[in-house]
């Protein structure tokens, strides 16, 4: 890495994991509560407060700052050159980091216990959304910066396709530059003016409809950097090549397509939105497992060529040669694990009926950890233990705490997703701090289960804490080394050497954009010609 | 693009499993068997208490079946306890005074957002008689998990 790249990196990396630490406490909090021990700090106050710290710091901070990190990481090491416009990023990089820090602050003080859906007539302090959207204007100078490394890079290689890691940013960029379109005019529109007081009131389901237009597409804002790792940095690692260049390249463009104009699945239950729409965004949502699918196949196919280098023979000896033992490898594979099971979730939350009986029930918080709890959370924390020494030239310290911790991962998260996913399909709603209603017989069929979840959240934890360890002993203590390379899968077979038709990243972004208009554009457009009535804002926290 | 056999076998059988998603939800969504609760209607919700639709929330049964009038405000619902006929089509109408709220009736797929400013409307049919708890499923403040109300199916009168 070249130092002024790689301090870029670092400096996002860490607030990644200082974030992902605190938000890991906020966890251990509610995990805790829901079982409903007697503890001194208990109370509604506490409760609600952690949720809407653990959601924003873990989903907008962690995640956030964590791309950013591998995002200059992956521009430089893939091209071979130092990414442009460094004022202007490290600017970004300030702008994200004091808008985060007011959104921390709104929280912890008590005056933004909003959760991080932030679902007006809710009305939080003007910090949280200002501090939120600095952290997303941060992000896009982040994005253009991405892009520029490789536009310049383009202008001397005319012709040539973008390396897979890089068209894999590429693609996660141009998906967070769409998706963000509607978190920011939710954001100046109606929440900033309306917590400021320019405005009295604001109309919620409109709200809505701009969040979710956002909230979905974020969750493959999340995923497609995992993809990354996947694709181009596991099958190096395991010791063997990626399957399939091309598919991997089809996979990354399906999503660019497919991410957005999917969102009225987060809201199958809402009124104000017709029937016919819900369901050509239902239709859509089926269409983005597709190149989940083909992940899974080209993944693992990966796999069983890094274990057939080391001498595997047979069905399923292949398994047993992967290295296990190595921090990356575990995480990422044990990750996909859990996202197999999570995508089958996602795919029953799709379907129109059986969303009604899962929505905001237990099953929910089940389901995303095992997405964006796992897939992601599970694959950058392996990520890092790869990163972080390659970043700072020291030694991965107090290595067999990272050997252990994502297996510790994967325990508490099979206890706590499992028995979320149960207790949710008996009804219990997420995101309350106590589940007795007033003793209620129904409710008392969810006690034992929300015991196991907080056996779930104790491991959990631990397994946070563990790593948390290992970062900062590498971060402050470990030992100077020779820097080691930042190397990528090589494809089974050679890459062509002509860019085709999945290299035209400005063609995509118009289909694109045309699907993200005919999906959003009418039904937006008819809800502005409706009657409608606004809400003025509660503070009820 | 050249892709290996097993996986476009692979590719097929994904697709296959897709379309046949995609066709379950297109038949029984179009066919009218299975909608999401989607009612267009709004309602001025500084005004509940004086709209004449909610003006006076209760369970009016008649030949068809019921209807439930109701609305959600921290951190409870109106009416409290809400008695339906077993067996019969029961159209609830509902909406909210203040912030988001969420109904679901536990044990059963009767689950809707109650969004100010917005009517949610659905019909359904609750087959077993018996008290079932209806919960707040959506943060709505520091009573969040206090807010619940109860539904009583009542065997229906020959």
């Amino acid at each position: 890495m070249s130092d002024r790249t790689g301090r870029l990196a670092l400096a996002n990396l860490w607030v990644a994991i200082l974030a992902f630490g605190v938000a890991s406490a906020m966890a251990l909090m509610q995990a805790l509560s829901r079982a409903a021990l007697d503890l001194p700090w208990r109370s509604a106050k506490m409760y609600y407060l952690s949720v809407t710290a653990h959601g924003t710091l873990m989903a907008l901070v962690f995640t956030t700052f964590f791309i950013m990190a591998f995002g200059y990481v992956v521009a430089e090491r893939t091209l071979g050159r130092a990414v442009p416009h460094r004022a202007l990023a490290w600017a970004g990089y300030w702008i994200a980091l004091a808008g985060t820090l007011a959104t921390v602050a709104a929280i912890l003080s008590g005056k933004a216990t909003v959760l991080y859906t932030f679902y007006p007539p809710l009305k939080a302090h003007p910090a949280f959304y200002i501090g939120a959207t600095l952290l997303v204007v941060g992000s896009w100078i982040w994005g253009f910066v991405i892009i520029r490394s490789y536009l310049a890079w383009k202008r001397e290689h005319a012709g040539q396709p973008a390396p897979l890691a890089l068209h894999g940013m590429l693609a996660t960029v141009i998906v967070w530059l769409i998706a963000t379109v509607g978190v920011a005019a939710e954001m100046l529109f109606l929440l900033i003016p309306w917590s400021l007081g320019l405005t009295k009131t604001v109309d919620p389901e409109l709200a809505r409809m701009l969040f979710w237009y956002f909230g979905h597409p974020l969750v493959y804002f999340w995923l497609l950097p995992a993809y990354v790792v996947w694709y181009a940095v596991l099958p190096k690692v395991a010791g063997g090549k990626l399957f399939s260049d091309p598919l991997a390249r089809l996979v990354f463009i399906l999503f660019i397509v497919l991410s957005t104009p999917v969102g009225f699945h987060h809201q199958f239950m809402d009124p104000g939105i017709p029937a016919s729409w819900k369901l050509f965004h239902a239709v859509l949502t089926f269409g983005i497992l597709f190149p989940s699918f083909v992940t899974a196949f080209t993944v693992t196919a990966s796999l069983e060529v890094a274990g057939r280098a080391k001498g595997a023979t047979g069905l399923v000896d292949w398994l047993k040669k992967l290295p296990w033992g190595d921090p990356l490898v575990a995480s990422v594979l044990l990750s996909m694990l859990l996202f197999a099971v999570g995508g089958v979730g996602g795919a029953i939350n799709a379907a129109y009926g059986m969303n009604a009986v899962v929505h905001n029930t237990a099953w929910i918080q089940g389901h995303f950890h095992l997405t964006v709890g796992s897939a992601t959370a599970l694959t950058f924390m392996g990520t890092a233990y790869w990163l972080l020494p390659r970043l700072t030239g020291r030694e991965l310290e107090l290595g067999l705490l990272a050997k252990v911790q994502p297996y510790l991962w994967f325990i508490g998260m099979v206890l706590f997703s499992i028995s979320n996913h149960i207790t949710g399909l008996m009804g219990m709603p997420r995101r309350i701090y106590d589940a007795s209603y007033g003793g209620s017989a129904v409710a008392h069929a969810w006690r034992g289960l929300t015991d196991v979840s907080a056996v779930g959240g104790l491991f959990l934890f631990t397994s946070a804490a563990f790593f948390m360890l290992v970062m900062l002993g590498t971060g402050l203590a470990g030992k100077k080394s020779a820097p080691q390379p930042i190397e990528w899968a090589e494809p089974l077979e050679p890459v062509s050497p002509r860019a085709g038709l999945l290299d035209r990243y400005g063609l995509w972004t118009v289909v694109a954009v045309v699907l993200v208009l005919i999906a959003y554009a009418v039904p937006l457009w008819q809800h502005l010609q409706m009657q409608r009535f606004g809400s003025p804002g509660f503070t009820p926290f | 693009m050249n892709v290996p056999l097993y996986e476009k076998i692979w590719m097929w059988a994904a697709g296959g499993i897709i379309a046949a998603f995609i066709a379950i939800v297109l038949v029984t969504g179009v066919g009218g068997a299975l909608q999401p609760p989607s009612h267009v209607e709004t309602i001025d919700p500084t005004q509940v208490f004086k709209d004449p639709r909610f003006a006076h929330p209760a369970v009016t049964v008649d030949a068809n079946g019921a209807t439930v009038v109701a609305f959600g405000m921290m951190y409870g619902f109106t009416p409290a306890e809400i008695r339906v006929p077993a067996g019969k089509r029961v159209t609830f109408r509902m909406t909210s005074t203040d912030v988001t709220h969420g109904f679901l009736i536990v044990g059963t797929n009767a689950n809707t957002m109650l969004v100010p400013g917005y009517v949610s409307q659905f019909t359904t049919v609750f087959q077993r008689p018996g008290e079932y708890l209806i919960v707040c499923n959506e943060y709505c403040g520091l009573g969040h998990h206090l807010m619940s109300a109860k539904l009583i199916v009542e065997e229906a009168k020959p």
